[in-house]
């Protein structure tokens, strides 16, 4: 008895907790991209700000509404802007950041090809 | 001829990223709030400040009126620096001013509306700062002037007289 007893609380304890566990990488993933606005160089997660703790507290109020973490992202940028993301997205003022190494790698490589393999 | 291509056009293109960076340089780094868009206020539900009943956005807020919501707390040092200045601006105008009470001790909040004076038409609560973010605010003091259910300018800080008369301004 006392076993299955044991046995129980095992089975209903496990799955809890991986669910806990897998909400809270979820969150921290989350707040680590997000930016202390009032912070300086500080993620949200990293911040212990008063704006920082409100914030965590809203992540988590919409994971528990079912909400992706995409569409956290784009709520807080709705709020306050791309600023906030440490991740920022392809737009018209991040063209230059997201293209620029392209530009480079093709470049470089077109240097080596010619230089090397067509001298051969 | 064809060897000449090559360096000429590494220069070239070094330049021009040199260029773009450079231009880079003289953007400001330091993270400037958009002020002047013009956004729907949030929908939220929360509790009157001093009969702790349930309250709605919706009735608070009305269409067709002017109204400044101002976030204070009793432990923000500017938010004190700051009253004055909203009691006046209650007394001058119209404006309908509404509190939003933010991560306070109620006693302490209320004592601090005794000492300085009551300039807000209605309060609210916000216990732990997740009304503040809905807004998009940043913290302690900030002011949004909304009409029509819109914000049409937000003032970061404590206000003074020179933001005052821009308000008054804004509302003729």
């Amino acid at each position: 008895m006392k076993y299955l007893k044991f046995f129980l609380i095992v089975i209903i304890l496990f799955p809890l907790s991986s669910i806990n566990a897998e909400e809270n990488d979820k969150r921290n993933k989350i707040t680590k991209n997000l930016r202390c606005l009032i912070c300086q160089g500080q993620s949200v997660y990293d911040s212990d700000s008063e704006f920082a703790n409100s914030l965590k507290i809203v992540v988590d109020k919409k994971l528990q509404e079912g909400l992706s973490e995409d569409q956290i992202y784009e709520y807080f940028k709705t709020k306050y802007g791309e600023w906030i993301l440490y991740d920022p997205g392809l737009n018209k003022n991040t063209y230059i950041l997201w293209l620029l190494p392209i530009l480079i790698f093709l470049i470089g490589g077109a240097i080596i090809y010619k230089s090397f393999i067509v001298k051969k | 001829m064809k060897n000449k291509i090559l360096p000429f056009s590494v220069i070239i293109i070094f330049g021009i990223i040199f260029f773009i960076f450079y231009k880079g340089l003289e953007d400001s780094k330091i993270y400037i709030p958009d002020v002047n868009t013009k956004k729907q206020i949030p929908v939220f539900n929360t509790k009157e400040f001093f009969s702790g009943e349930n309250v709605k956005s919706s009735s608070i807020f009305e269409l067709d009126k002017v109204y400044l919501l101002n976030i204070w707390s009793s432990w923000c040092v500017p938010c004190r620096q700051e009253h004055p200045i909203l009691m006046n601006l209650n007394l001058e105008n119209k404006l309908n001013i509404i509190g939003m009470n933010y991560k306070d001790n109620l006693k302490n909040a209320e004592n601090f509306l005794e000492e300085l004076g009551n300039p807000y038409k209605e309060i609210f609560i916000d216990l732990d700062g997740t009304i503040a973010i809905e807004w998009g605010a940043y913290g302690v003091p900030e002011s949004f002037l909304i009409y029509n259910n819109e914000i049409i300018k937000k003032y970061i800080g404590p206000l003074n007289q020179e933001l005052v008369d821009e308000i008054n301004l804004l509302i003729k």
